[in-house]
């Protein structure tokens, strides 16, 4: 039997992936075989598992970003920086994923590519913060202030961003819009909303999966820089 | 009131500093009328057509103004390490954005009647019967954007290519000012009741209120060394 007390960093991980591929491969037969198709939109529909439980994923790790950065405000401590840093990066991943499958749906089901409604709108601009975001970590002058300045941007994004829904939202209501079919999130039937919640289940394993694998990264990154300055002090 | 004494002193080096160089003001005023001028060529508008342009060109102009200003006014407190001065002195972080958000609101409403009087000019148009409306929707559209932009200015200021990476901050953040701002100008431009889009109004003050707040509280870590 495996000793779990025992068991290190490398093996947990290992034990993680291994979970991550399994949800994966239950999330997928669900979403291609089990699902039923849609009665009004055929089998276009099911990107939908993919689409869907991706934006959930973007919002979890934007939450994180800000969590890490008030943390990090707080406490100063390195950790909170990192996963700021880290849920940053694969936040944007996933909202990328969101704008990309976003289209590809609606130009079967709406006929257009894209329209500026609400929740389109609000994704674009959450895009924009995170790539603000990710750009302005990455240019600063004097790394040491870099974590202390990120942490006051990730702030302002995240509160930006129900203000912007807002504005968003009586901004569409009083503008024309193209006609929309009812979509399949009116009312979903329970096969449905089962494969919907364990892809969403399989995607935040996967971002979880990735958010250690780069926080290990960034520490051992930090590790060596440290080596290497003791080295070069000896 | 000696914290307003402190943001009045800051506020009068800042607006002294203009008017002994008027780099910022000048740059900002040109540049505001320039956009005016290229939409002119853009969308040749005339008559119904420039009034429901005017609101979007009047406010594209306002926000690529204020970009200038907030980039110039802490870079150029970096040079001569100026900023490492107003650090040292005893004094409350929080009041230094004050009087920093002072200066640059100023700055840019300048240019705002700059560039409104050339747009009331070039697109024939008179502004008077909506005057009051008009100037309550742009006090607060420009408070809350100032509000964002000094604090983003200042982090800005510590990058690379901050030009480049101001706009990239603020923008998406000013969203809600963009379009608040441009729907509240529209209505009051059309003489539409107040009550259809005072809703609009409400919100830049919630937005401008909010960051100021915000801004207030996570200056001192933007100045931390």
């Amino acid at each position: 039997m495996i000793q779990f007390s025992k068991m290190n960093r490398t093996s947990w991980t290992s034990v993680h992936a291994l979970v991550t591929l399994l949800w994966i491969l239950v999330a997928l037969y669900l979403a291609l075989i089990y699902a039923p198709t849609d009665v009004s939109q055929g089998n276009v529909y099911r990107i939908m598992y993919i689409h869907v439980p991706s934006g959930w994923t973007a919002f979890v790790a934007y939450l994180l970003v800000f969590l890490g950065s008030v943390g990090y405000l707080i406490r100063r401590s390195q950790t909170a920086d990192d996963l700021a840093c880290a849920a940053g990066e694969i936040g944007f991943i996933f909202c990328s994923c969101v704008l990309i499958t976003g289209p590809l749906w609606a130009k079967p089901i709406w006929g257009i590519w894209w329209t500026w409604d609400p929740r389109l709108t609000l994704t674009f601009v959450l895009w924009l913060l995170f790539a603000g975001y990710l750009l302005v970590r990455g240019f600063f002058i004097n790394p040491g202030r870099a974590a202390l300045l990120s942490a006051v941007v990730g702030i302002v994004g995240f509160v930006d961003v129900p203000i912007d829904y807002m504005a968003i939202r009586w901004w569409r209501t009083q503008h024309p819009q193209p006609v929309i079919f009812g979509g399949p999130n009116s009312g979903l039937p329970f096969s449905m909303l089962l494969t919907l919640l364990v892809s969403f289940g399989a995607f935040l394993c996967l971002f979880f999966f990735l958010l250690r694998r780069r926080l290990s990264l960034l520490r051992m990154r930090r590790d060596l820089s440290h080596l290497r300055r003791e080295l070069a002090e000896d | 009131m000696r914290s307003l004494e402190i943001v009045w002193t800051l506020l009068v080096k800042d607006l002294r500093i203009e008017w002994r160089q008027r780099e910022t003001l000048a740059s900002v005023c040109i540049f505001g009328l320039l956009v005016v001028f290229l939409c002119d060529f853009a969308f040749e508008p005339a008559g119904a057509e420039a009034l429901r342009l005017l609101p979007g060109v009047l406010w594209i102009a306002f926000v690529f103004a204020g970009i200038l200003g907030f980039n110039r006014s802490f870079a150029a407190e970096r040079e001569n390490a100026c900023l490492e001065g107003i650090r040292l002195a005893p004094v409350e972080p929080g009041l230094i954005y004050l009087a920093k958000l002072a200066a640059n609101f100023v700055f840019l409403a300048v240019a705002e009647v700059v560039i409104t009087f050339a747009a009331a000019l070039w697109y024939n148009f008179s502004f008077f019967p909506a005057f009051k409306d008009f100037v309550t929707i742009v006090f607060f559209g420009t408070l809350g954007y100032v509000a964002v932009g000094v604090t983003f200015g200042a982090v800005a200021a510590n990058t690379r290519m901050r030009e480049v990476m101001l706009p990239v901050l603020q923008f998406p953040v000013a969203v809600p000012i963009f379009i608040g701002a441009i729907e509240a100008t529209s209505g009051a431009l059309k003489g539409a009741p107040p009550n259809l889009y005072w809703s609009w109004v409400r919100l830049l003050i919630a937005f401008a209120v909010i960051f100021a707040v915000l801004s207030f509280m996570l200056f001192e870590f933007v100045l931390e060394e």
